[in-house]
Order: structure tokens, then C-alpha cells, then sequence
């Protein structure tokens, strides 16, 4: 039932999406290489440990595969803001990274923009690093970083993985205006330019970045009520926490 | 809950519900906005004053075409999705419980 209701939920969806991406040729070809070099490593690393988690169990499959469409299709849905009259669209990262760690999330997030890059006219090939590095490894990190220090303080899972959200949602809008206000500014200086790029970015993100908390939190919440056991696998819960009916 | 009081709540709860309907329905469907993406309202304007214009991508689709592939990918990453979900929810499993 829920595979008929996602597929004609996003048969109803489904429209040319307006991105956040930094779109082919906005970028000058050094700052496009650089942000290239920055996110090889990560994606290598995140190769690596996918690799690791699947010789380790073959249960995670199915999670990764689950969380690769997601990230792929919400990445793609456009989220008309009515404060704003602009659209955009929430990351995803945020609970890729919470369920299978920052780094696996890099590696699925540098899949979902490269078919995003090829097919859909929804970022670039050239700026595919730069949009890595904004949306895979600073949105996973942020996302990762917090949701691991909210359980650490005491934070409840649902609050932990709302606040994760909106960091993951946040923090990539915050470097791609670092990106951007870097890669374009020519003589201006840096620090005015990459300001005055975040506050224009803040009407659509500041309630997006909240809807993707929303998200983050009912996704996370879904999970370890259905399947406590794999949350509890991959670190994300203690077993205590689990009720001992589940 | 007395009957008085529960059908007040029924009623505001259909009311609110039908109100917010019909308003996001019109906000969205008929308001005359274009509802920019930010990537053009911000990105390509703010490159586009320092000199930065976007190039078409690779394979540059336009109109219907584009429209066609948003709504392929929106079909295979929901197939996608609901395949693993179905796998990672069919059986009831417990935090003690091997796979």
C-alpha cells in the first residue's frame, strides 16, 4: 500500500523542478575544480564504507537503496514558499546521514546530482563538486554532527531528528553562498557578498529548513517504530531505548 | 466528552480543515505568481550581476521533454522507494531478532 500511495503521490508531484543547485558554467573553471577536489575524498571514503557496511550486513541494503530514492526524489520536488513567492526544494541529507552515517550519505547524495546534473537540467556537471560539497558533505556533516549531539544531550529522538533537519537543510544553503559569493565576487570583497547571497536565500530557506526538520523527525520516528532493530544496528538508537515488545 | 462538545470539536476541525484546503488550493493554483526557483531568484541573478551567466547543461531538455524525464524519475525514484520500504517493513522484526 504505502509503494502504490509514494508512486501516485509522486506521479501528482512530478514538474520541472527549481533547485538550489549552482547551475553549469556559474562558477569560474578554478573554483569548479577546487570544490571537485574538495569532494573526491569524501565520495572515496563513503564508497568505502558503503562497501564496508554491506560485507558487514546485508540488512542495510535495503535501507540504502531506500534512502537513495528519497534523497533523489525530494531533492527534485520544488516547495512553492508562500512568504516568499520562490521555490526550492529540501535536501535530504539530513536523515541519509542520520540512519547511515555522513559518509555513505556523501556517496548518495554525489549519485542523486550527478542524474539530477545529466537528465534533468537541475544543477551542472561542472559544479557537480561544488553542489557536492554544499548539499553531500556540508548538509550530511551538519545534520550527522547534530542529531549525535542532541541524543548525547538528551534529546528525544523526534526533537533530535527535527533540529538534524533543519541543520542539514541550513548549513548547505550556508556553503553554497560561501560557493558562490567565492567563485563570483572577482574584486568585491568576500564576506559582504556571501552575506548578501545568504539573506536572500533565507525567505525560502528559513520555512524549508523547517519542513525538512518536519520530515527528518516523521521519517526518523516511522523507522524505529517499524523497524527499531535497524536503528538500533547502525548506532542510531541505544537498545535500551527500544520497548521490549517492538 | 459530552455530545455538545464533541460535535463542536467535529465541526472545527472540519472547518478549519476546509478553510485551509480551499486557501492553500487557490494561494497555489490560482495565485498569478511564477514561483521562481532560487536558483534563478537568487543564484543566477546575484552571478548574473557579477558577470556569471548559466550555460545550458549537457543535455539541454526543454518543455514537454523535460516535463517527460521530471516525470520518469519521479515513477523509478517511487517504485524505488516503496520496493525498499515494502523490504525494510514486510515482517515485523524485534531489536533482538536476526536477518
Amino acid at each position: 500500500m504505502p509503494f502504490i500511495a509514494i508512486t501516485f503521490l509522486l506521479l501528482a508531484l512530478t514538474t520541472p523542478a527549481h533547485a538550489m543547485h549552482i547551475a553549469e558554467g556559474i562558477l569560474p573553471f578554478s573554483w569548479a575544480a577546487l570544490w571537485f577536489a574538495v569532494a573526491v575524498p569524501f565520495l572515496a571514503l563513503g564508497l568505502r564504507r558503503l562497501n564496508a557496511l554491506a560485507q558487514e550486513d546485508l540488512s542495510v541494503k535495503p535501507l540504502v537503496g531506500l534512502l537513495a530514492a528519497v534523497v533523489f526524489v525530494i531533492s527534485c520536488l520544488p516547495v512553492p514558499v508562500p512568504t516568499a513567492g520562490t521555490c526550492s526544494h529540501p535536501c535530504g541529507t539530513g536523515i541519509s546521514a542520520i540512519l547511515l552515517g555522513p559518509l555513505v550519505s556523501v556517496v548518495i547524495a554525489a549519485v542523486a546530482l550527478l542524474i539530477q546534473a545529466l537528465f534533468l537540467a537541475h544543477g551542472g556537471l561542472s559544479t557537480w563538486g561544488a553542489d557536492l560539497v554544499a548539499m553531500g558533505i556540508a548538509g550530511s556533516a551538519a545534520g550527522w554532527l547534530v542529531f549525535r549531539g542532541l541524543r548525547a544531550a538528551g534529546a528525544s529522538l523526534g526533537m533530535a531528528g527535527f533540529v538534524a533537519g533543519v541543520a542539514a537543510d541550513w548549513a548547505t544553503y550556508l556553503v553554497t553562498s560561501l560557493e558562490l559569493a567565492a567563485g563570483i565576487r572577482g574584486a568585491e570583497p568576500f564576506w559582504p557578498l556571501a552575506g548578501k547571497i545568504l539573506i536572500a536565500f533565507v525567505p525560502t530557506q528559513l520555512p524549508l529548513g523547517l519542513l525538512e526538520g518536519a520530515m527528518t523527525a516523521g521519517m526518523v520516528l516511522l523507522l524505529s517504530r517499524k523497524r527499531p532493530d535497524l536503528l538500533v544496528k547502525m548506532g542510531v538508537i541505544p537498545r535500551a531505548e527500544v520497548p521490549a515488545h517492538a | 466528552m459530552p455530545e455538545r462538545k464533541r460535535r463542536l470539536r467535529i465541526f472545527l476541525l472540519h472547518a478549519t480543515l476546509l478553510v485551509g484546503i480551499v486557501f492553500v488550493f487557490s494561494f497555489f493554483l490560482l495565485s498569478p505568481r511564477q514561483w521562481a526557483g532560487v536558483d534563478e531568484a537568487v543564484v543566477e541573478k546575484i552571478a548574473g550581476e557579477h558577470g556569471r551567466q548559466a550555460r545550458p547543461s549537457l543535455l539541454e531538455t526543454k518543455g514537454d521533454a523535460l516535463l517527460l524525464i521530471f516525470l520518469l524519475a519521479g515513477v523509478v525514484g517511487g517504485f524505488a522507494a516503496g520496493y525498499h520500504w515494502k523490504a525494510l517493513t514486510g515482517v515485523k522484526r524485534g531489536p533482538n531478532d536476526e536477518r
